[in-house]
């Protein structure tokens, strides 16, 4: 992202806090996303970073803090301009989702049968159109279980594109992917981004993935941000924690030798 | 480690039956919401240009409806004879036989056939809509749904709960008629009575209260199966042995709520 360009930002993240039953999983995150970069949250498992996925995805409603995608907080939004904002947001899950009832040119096509008024020939072609930049072309006709999981990713990401939405949420592309295909979809996403010019939040914990797409990374470590920076500066970080993830080190908590007895005995 | 720290064993009891009873309020909370939500959505969907989908009430009407005939019109056909044989065999001792037509009448439109139907349906349809919704809840596609903006109750849970509206009071009558020929059959059979003969002496003696009755259950028992089979689906968590584990749930529980809702609404309706 060239610095002569104003940065607008695309989605505001202010001091989010959440839980899930008692637990706490998010302890006051902030986040700042600009138009058209490609920003990755990284992390371990229980990091946070589905978590936060799914409350920018407006799926959960958090404890405390504000979301604001496109300049619209959505912990205050009705369910009207819920439904109008999200025509402009694509989400690809990380199992792909695509119901498994429909062919895989109608998962792509249903975005646009549910938001627009085109005609079908027009939706075909729009279909069509994704498919083949995605290159799925030839396959709207199988069904989802007749698709590798490569495919299944793509085509999930095409359904995610198909209406051209500003901000496209990607959740672990890589994961259960060989190593060709999930470089493959690395490229995909790069590709997506030059042609389409939207802004892309991908969470991984693919750290060769992460590299080679972000512009920014954000590290989420036990549901704090550890910082949000370039991926040079973040190679650089000499925070121990980062370190860790960077260079696949298993975490040394120290041991409290009271707390651990306590733990064993199951005694509070 | 102070006794404190260590609940005796009547308090563990009491806690768990607490726990037990919030949940079980929480959950029937859940279904009234899902049902109140379903009624709204067919009622101001168009309004906010998101109408239920005729297709999908006709699609799930077809599952739960259509495909049921074949065994409910057996399985009803089966009850009117049994009804017939043991009906006979009672009523011998009297020298009444041929009262028999007035019992297998009022048995199988008033109880039998919503009895078995629904009890059929849980099985068949409640099961399968648990499943299908905890596949999808695992799989993300209900998240899938709402990111898209297609609000998961007016897509799966008002078609549903429409068509179980449709279907099962339908089902009723055929099992109603079902169960009268299974009956007619065995009576000319067993009495040598023509099934002319039988048919006109159960229209004589069956009011329209009685039928009515039979399919005001079947509207209650409808949307049991309905709410419970949805609301175990959308509950499932811990992969596939969870949606196993919802399936089971959402027949045993229905059916129960079914011969329970049937026992309380017989009292009423009787009064």
């Amino acid at each position: 992202m060239s610095e002569s360009i104003e940065k607008i930002p695309v989605v505001e993240v202010d001091n989010l806090v959440t839980h899930y039953g008692d637990r706490k999983i998010l302890n006051g995150v902030s986040l700042n996303i600009y138009q058209g970069e490609i920003i990755v949250i990284m992390g371990g498992s229980g990091s946070g970073k589905s978590t936060l996925l799914r409350h920018l995805l407006g799926l959960h409603k958090p404890t405390s803090g504000c979301i604001r995608l496109l300049g619209k907080d959505i912990t205050k939004l009705n369910n009207q301009e819920m439904y109008a904002l999200r025509r402009h947001m694509g989400v690809a899950f990380q199992g792909g989702a695509l119901f498994s009832s429909m062919t895989v040119g109608e998962n792509v096509m249903l975005p646009l049968r549910e938001h627009t008024k085109l005609d079908e020939q027009t939706m075909q072609i729009m279909t069509r159109l994704k498919l083949e930049l995605v290159n799925l072309i030839g396959f709207e006709d199988l069904k989802p279980s007749e698709l590798s999981g490569g495919m299944i990713k793509r085509a999930a990401l095409a359904r995610a594109v198909v209406m051209d939405p500003k901000l496209l949420f990607f959740d672990e592309p890589s994961a259960g992917l060989d190593p060709v295909a999930a470089v493959e979809l690395d490229e995909l996403i790069l590709k997506l981004r030059s042609a389409l010019k939207m802004s892309i939040v991908v969470v991984t914990h693919e750290l060769d993935s992460a590299f080679k797409i972000a512009d920014r990374i954000t590290v989420l470590d036990q549901g704090d941000i550890l910082m949000t920076d370039t991926v040079e500066n973040v190679r650089k970080s000499d925070n121990q924690r980062i370190q860790n993830l960077l260079n696949r080190m298993p975490r040394d908590d120290a041991v409290d030798t009271d707390d651990y007895l306590r733990r064993l005995t199951g005694y509070n | 480690m102070d006794e404190s720290s260590r609940p005796s064993l009547i308090r563990q009891r009491v806690e768990r039956l607490g726990i037990v009873v919030v949940r079980g309020i929480e959950e029937s909370g859940y279904m009234f919401r899902l049902l109140y939500e379903a009624i709204e959505w067919v009622v101001v969907g168009k309004q906010r240009q998101q109408p239920v989908r005729v297709t999908s009430i006709v699609n799930e009407a077809v599952q739960i409806g259509i495909m049921a005939v074949p065994i409910i019109a057996v399985l009803c056909f089966s009850i009117g004879v049994m009804l017939a044989i043991q009906g006979i065999e009672t009523l011998k001792t009297y020298g009444a036989e041929a009262q028999v037509v007035l019992g297998i009448a009022l048995s199988v439109t008033r109880e039998f056939s919503p009895l078995i139907v629904s009890i059929l349906i849980a099985g068949r349809s409640g099961s399968a809509i648990a499943a299908r919704i905890g596949t999808m809840q695992e799989s993300q596609e209900i998240d899938a749904l709402r990111v898209i903006g297609i609000n998961p109750v007016r897509h799966l849970v008002a078609p549903i709960v429409i068509a179980m509206l449709i279907c099962v009071p339908c089902l009723v009558i055929l099992g109603d008629v079902m169960g009268l020929l299974g009956g007619a059959i065995f009576t000319r059979i067993d009495l040598g009575l023509p099934i002319s003969v039988y048919f006109d002496r159960t229209f004589e003696v069956l009011s329209v209260d009685d039928v009515m009755q039979g399919l005001i259950k079947s509207l209650v028992f409808a949307v049991i199966i309905a709410l419970v089979g949805l609301a175990n689906g959308f509950q499932v968590q811990g992969g596939a042995e969870g949606v196993g584990r919802s399936t089971t749930r959402s027949v045993v529980m229905s059916i129960s709520l079914i011969v329970i809702a049937d026992m309380v609404f017989t009292y009423f309706l009787n009064r």
